[in-house]
């Protein structure tokens, strides 16, 4: 709850800062000023924390007076602040969808009140007619570059994989690992030799890591580990340090999300590469509001969001600091 | 051959039993699992693995043998773990030491377990209803503590007591098991495991024999509470870092299993502290056994479930009655038979019964 | 005749509940059923009213024979019951409560409207004017009372059985409830009343029936009944049977050990004074309900006292909770074993040890031996019949199970011991045994209080006998004074100045 009253203290700041911009410093860009509405989920996790504040921070630097709205975790507030949105005629809409139905009628009223819809980093269940596009990450897409990344990685040499996979059955889990096997398809030198769920947590990746390396010989026979988010990868890097062996070099570690404790592990040399699930997702949503505005330019139904690849290459320190400073 | 065992052993043989089945189980999906070594100073293989990931569930079910005994039981175990862990996280983060943030971690899941006491023996609401309170709040104080993220720390003092060792033993088994041993010399060396097993039974009976009904109630409460806070420690201790959201995630559930398991009735009453660790190590077996035999992860809990139904069925007093009338030699059945006409004729009654209901 | 029951019999395993009782109710009367615990009264009802099947004899209703199986048919029947704990639903609202399961549809959904209207209609023939689209609970005790009876008349119309109606009211409760009774009466339903209230007996009931262990003692019109004679049914005597035993009635000459002035609870029992002299028995008598149960538990602190204090020897004694009592030396054994005494599952050496080891704290635990030497010991002297102490006491008899109840309080050594109906229960070899017990007790210089229904026995070990009624201690005798008679006079008394003087 101090969080809650901490953001919106800042929300006020920030507000009365665009406020200030907008009508004395830059008389000039008030013209094109827009007025945009963003309902946020809430502020459950380190990245969604971050994607409030690079959303501010955008909106700050393109001169947009947003207008933020915490859902903590129910639609039904959604809906309010949609609708609050829709009364107070803002110029756009950006919706972080807490579930994927339900959402038809208050996006029915959207529309003939002509305001458009961006929906972030989560799809709807709704015609797409209802909003103008969604913009999200391709979570096939980024299991493929992890993949891509360790076939090149070991050149040819062969390599068993182990696979800590996310909580069985959620989508991110799914398309994760697709994408994985998908990136080291045409690789017969990499296979992988086991893959059990780590529940997405430190601890359970702690736990399943340690049932690997007994499992394969003290870890020997294994030459790399695949872990669908870097929570699982850095409680398997305890482990796998924990059994005397060098994570990042006896076993090579890629992960995915890029939170900023993997990259501290990057730094130690004990992982090797993470793939970014970028919390800036309001950036390419500005960017289509922006070009509608000039010239009425209507964008894809789907914007696909980058999926980065770091390794230790990018200095590691330095994100880590950066991404410390976005609210992770 | 059972009259001649310790009764204390014997009271628990049936959870040996099926903690050996299941080991037994465990080396046919895997043939190496008994193998231990020497590495790096320690010992190191599946046995020590499950003695050492089955502390937080041990840790849990000993507070919970002591709660359900008094007729209660506590959900809150797995949010006060969270607390207690992200307690401890920020105590180090925020540079106190070792001990200095132990000792915090603790009082608060003392002080936890005293609400739940409170509002159990002085408000007079179901267990099961106010330790629900703190399961559903407990997660929102720990992410309060931890801000959301999870608070990594790089103490080494408290990362040994998670992944440490001592004498070539991983600390968190050390730690379950003294905690288990100290707690069975306590209530068993003192009066208070049967003014808990009296208060179970019969709250009112033994509060008007004079004995001081909701102090114990709120008692056990307080030592589920610390329980749960040394369990939080260890986890958080582990990954070097507490997880609001996660740590101790459904254990509460895991550890009313390993009670149920070691054979101690949720009815109340009469209690094994033994068989509720037993217990514990019973269900780390088969999740253990479960990631070792590389299954794939969408069968792990349908394997588990299975496995837990298969004890639960066995240890029901319907099949215990039959596996015990087939297992006694006609000759020996009378050993036990009671000079008392009352109870013996009820015990027929109730055979006769259930003998009528096997077929 | 509306109701009569020929000849009912009801076999429990184990004992007799009824045996061959004639019940006849007329229209148009306010009948009594009365009897102590036990008695056989709600056995009778429930054949009555087909919750239990009768094992044999005869129904007619409207002089036609009849066979309910449930509740439900008798009530189609015409016979509905009320219960002391308003058997209604409290969440729904009143009117949903008045035509549970028969709410007026109108296609096929339920008219609120139709309902609370026809709610409204029933109610004020009971002159009740409230909103019947309330929540049932959010009315008092009285008012829900009067919307069963009247959902039951309405469903049923010939018979109306209540089932201690009045337990949990205040006088002008009671008062509104007895106006209702009589215009159902004047109506011509058939009402049987049941109550341990006598004098509500005499203000409402036209006729009486009286049970005692299972058997009918008599059936008469109030108006040919005394007090007296009604006191005499209900406890099974009639003072031709009167026998005087010679008995060494030398007062106690023993110090007061306890005294007990202007002790009582409000709601529980009346303020009183009671002095208890060290070797002596004080016997307390007065019908189910009078304040028995309550006084034992107020001086023992189970029940808070909020007037009066209590004095030792002068010194006062603070008496705030059961285990307080406990320090003080006092002992109580319950009325109800099961649910007060026993701690059915442990063993009959844990039961035995209980109070001492409470008493002295569970640091300083009692070592296994002697709790074994303590447990033995006992088991020796008061004959209890175990194989050995670590049988569950939950499987002795209940004269053995009463037995380890006396060895927990003989084992803290108490100077002041509370029975509650000792003897209730029990076979007949461990009744004598239990009487033997008090009488030893109280030479070896232990004070006793007794609580029993079985006048005679209190009769024969009392120094002083105490007589309750309405929750009140309404009369003390001592000496030759402590007759059967006596006991049952001062309880059927009037009392109105009696009440006054105590």
């Amino acid at each position: 709850m101090i969080s809650i009253l901490e953001e919106n203290m800042f929300l006020k700041l920030t507000l009365a800062g665009a406020a200030l911009l907008a009508s004395v410093a830059l008389p000039a860009t008030a013209v094109n000023a827009q007025t945009i509405g963003f309902s946020q989920i809430g502020s459950e996790s380190g990245w969604r924390a971050a994607e409030t504040t690079l959303t501010r921070q955008q909106a700050k630097d393109r001169g947009i007076d947003l207008k933020f709205a915490d859902a903590q975790q129910k639609q039904e507030n959604q809906i309010k602040a949609l609708r609050s949105f829709i009364a107070q005629g803002v110029d756009a809409i950006l919706l972080a969808p807490v579930v994927a139905t339900g959402w038809d009628q208050v996006l029915e009223e959207a529309k003939e009140a002509e305001i458009p819809v961006i929906l972030l980093d989560r799809t709807v269940d709704a015609p797409d007619s209802l909003y103008m596009t969604a913009v999200t990450s391709d979570l096939v897409h980024e299991g493929r570059v992890a993949g891509e990344w360790l076939a090149a990685e070991v050149a040819g040499k062969d390599c068993k994989i182990v696979e800590l996979q996310g909580t069985t059955g959620s989508s991110p889990a799914i398309d994760r690992k697709n994408g994985f096997e998908q990136g080291i398809a045409d690789h017969s030198n990499l296979s992988i030799i086991r893959s059990q769920t780590g529940d997405f947590t430190r601890t359970k990746g702690k736990e399943v890591m340690e049932s690997f390396l007994k499992a394969e010989n003290g870890g020997k026979d294994i030459c790399a580990l695949y872990a669908h988010n870097d929570d699982m990868a850095v409680g398997a890097i305890q482990a796998i340090k924990e059994a005397g062996l060098k994570p990042g070099s006896d076993i090579l570690v890629v992960s995915i999300d890029a939170v900023p404790d993997i990259f501290l592990a990057m730094a130690a040399g004990e992982a090797n590469a993470t793939v970014e699930l970028t919390p800036n997702m309001a950036g390419p949503a500005f960017d289509v509001l922006e070009a509608f505005a000039k010239d009425g330019t209507l964008p894809p139904k789907w914007i696909q969001t980058e999926s980065r690849l770091y390794t230790a290459a990018d200095d590691p320190m330095a994100v880590y600091e950066l991404k410390k400073s976005l609210g992770y | 051959m059972m009259n001649r065992l310790h009764p204390a052993l014997r009271r628990i043989l049936p959870q040996l039993i099926t903690l050996v089945v299941v080991l037994g189980c465990n080396v046919l999906v895997f043939p190496d699992f008994f193998k231990i070594e020497m590495s790096n100073g320690r010992l190191y293989g599946s046995i020590i693995d499950i003695l050492n990931r089955g502390a937080p569930v041990a840790l849990l079910a000993i507070g919970m043998t002591l709660v359900i005994a008094t007729k209660g039981i506590d959900l809150s175990v797995g949010a006060v773990m969270a607390i207690c862990g992200a307690v401890a996280a920020a105590a180090v983060a925020g540079g106190s030491d070792v001990a200095t943030a132990v000792v915090l971690a603790l009082c608060a899941g003392i002080v936890c377990g005293l609400w739940n006491g409170f509002l159990v023996a002085v408000l007079n609401i179901q267990p099961i209803v106010a330790t629900l309170i703190l399961m559903v709040a407990g997660r929102g104080v720990a992410q309060l503590i931890t801000e959301g993220v999870i608070l990594t720390f790089t103490n080494e003092g408290l990362i040994f007591l998670g992944s440490g060792s001592l004498m070539a033993l991983p600390m968190p088994f050390l730690i379950w098991l003294g905690f288990g041993v100290m707690t069975a010399i306590v209530v068993r060396k003192t009066a208070l495991g049967l003014l808990i097993e009296a208060v179970g039974i019969n709250l009112r009976a033994s509060t008007l024999s004079g004995v001081r009904g909701n102090v114990l109630i709120v008692a056990v409460y307080a030592i589920s509470g610390l329980c749960a806070a040394t369990a939080g420690i260890i986890v958080a201790a582990d990954i070097k870092g507490a997880d609001a959201n996660n740590a101790g995630l459904w254990l509460e559930l895991d550890a009313i299993l390993a009670v149920v398991i070691g054979g101690t009735s949720l009815l109340g009453g009469r209690f094994t502290l033994a068989g509720s660790l037993i217990g514990a190590m019973i269900i780390q077996s088969i999740n253990t056994g479960i990631l070792l035999s590389g299954f794939p992860p969408e069968f792990n809990l349908i394997i588990k479930a299975f496995i837990i139904l298969v004890i639960l069925i066995i240890q029901s007093p319907i099949v215990q009655s039959v596996l015990f009338a087939m297992r006694m030699p006609p000759d020996l059945s009378n050993d036990d038979a009671e000079p008392v006409e009352g109870g013996s004729a009820r015990d027929r009654d109730a055979s006769a019964q259930k003998e009528g209901m096997a077929p | 005749m509306l109701l009569q029951g020929r000849n009912i019999t009801k076999n429990f395993p184990g004992a007799l509940a009824l045996d061959a009782v004639d019940f006849n109710l007329l229209p148009g009367e306010v009948h009594a059923l009365l009897g102590e615990n036990g008695a056989g009264k709600s056995t009778l009802v429930k054949c009555l009213t087909g919750a239990y099947r009768r094992d044999s004899g005869a129904i007619f209703l409207d002089n036609q024979p009849i066979n309910p199986r449930s509740t439900l048919e008798a009530q189609d029947l015409g016979i509905g019951t009320v219960y002391q704990e308003v058997n209604l639903l409290p969440n729904l609202t009143v009117a949903e409560n008045l035509f549970l399961g028969r709410q007026p549809r109108r296609l096929g959904l339920v008219s609120t409207r139709r309902m609370n209207a026809g709610a409204r209609e029933i109610l004020s023939g009971y002159g009740l004017k409230i909103d019947v689209s309330r929540e049932l609970s959010s009315y008092s005790i009285a008012i829900q009372q009067i919307i069963a009876i009247a959902r039951a008349v309405d469903l049923s119309g010939k018979v109306l059985i209540l089932d201690e109606p009045t337990a949990s009211l205040d006088a002008t409760e009671v008062q509104m409830l007895f106006s209702i009774i009589r215009r159902l009466r004047d109506d011509g339903l058939g009402i049987i009343f049941i109550s341990h209230f006598l004098d509500q007996v005499f203000e409402i009931c036209d006729a009486l029936t009286v049970l005692r262990n299972g058997r009918l003692v008599g059936t008469s019109k109030l108006a040919d009944t005394s007090r007296l004679k009604l006191v005499n049914m209900m406890l099974g005597r009639s003072l031709e049977e009167e026998i005087h035993k010679e008995k060494d009635r030398t007062a106690s000459v023993d110090p007061v050990q306890l005294q007990f002035k202007n002790f009582g609870r409000s709601g529980h029992i009346k303020a009183f004074d009671l002095d208890i002299r060290k070797r002596e028995i004080v016997g307390v008598a007065g019908l189910l309900g009078s304040g028995r149960t309550e006084t034992a538990e107020i001086l023992f602190g189970a029940i808070g006292h909020d007037s009066g204090e209590a004095l030792a020897e002068g010194k006062p004694l603070r008496l705030t909770s059961p285990r307080a009592a406990v320090a003080q030396g006092f002992a109580f054994c319950p009325e109800d074993r099961k649910r007060d005494g026993i701690v059915a599952d442990l063993s009959v050496r844990e039961n035995i040890i209980l109070a001492l080891q409470g008493q002295r704290g569970w640091l300083r635990a009692l070592s296994k031996s002697e709790q074994t030497a303590i447990a033995d010991g006992y088991i020796a002297s008061l004959d209890i019949r175990t194989p050995d102490c670590e049988k569950p006491v939950g499987q002795l008899s209940g004269g053995n199970q009463q037995k380890v109840i006396l060895a927990r309080w003989l084992a803290t050594n108490p100077r002041f011991l509370i029975l509650d109906e000792p003897t209730r229960g029990i076979d007949v070899g461990a009744h004598a045994e239990i009487i033997r017990f008090i009488e030893a007790l109280c030479d070896e210089g232990m004070s006793l209080l007794v609580i029993s229904s079985e006048l005679e026995e209190l009769v024969d070990y009392s120094q002083r006998v105490i007589v309750l009624r309405d929750r009140a201690h309404v009369a003390e005798l001592t000496g030759d004074a402590i007759t059967t008679t006596n006991i049952i006079r001062a309880i059927a008394s009037d009392g109105h100045e009696d009440k006054v003087s105590a």
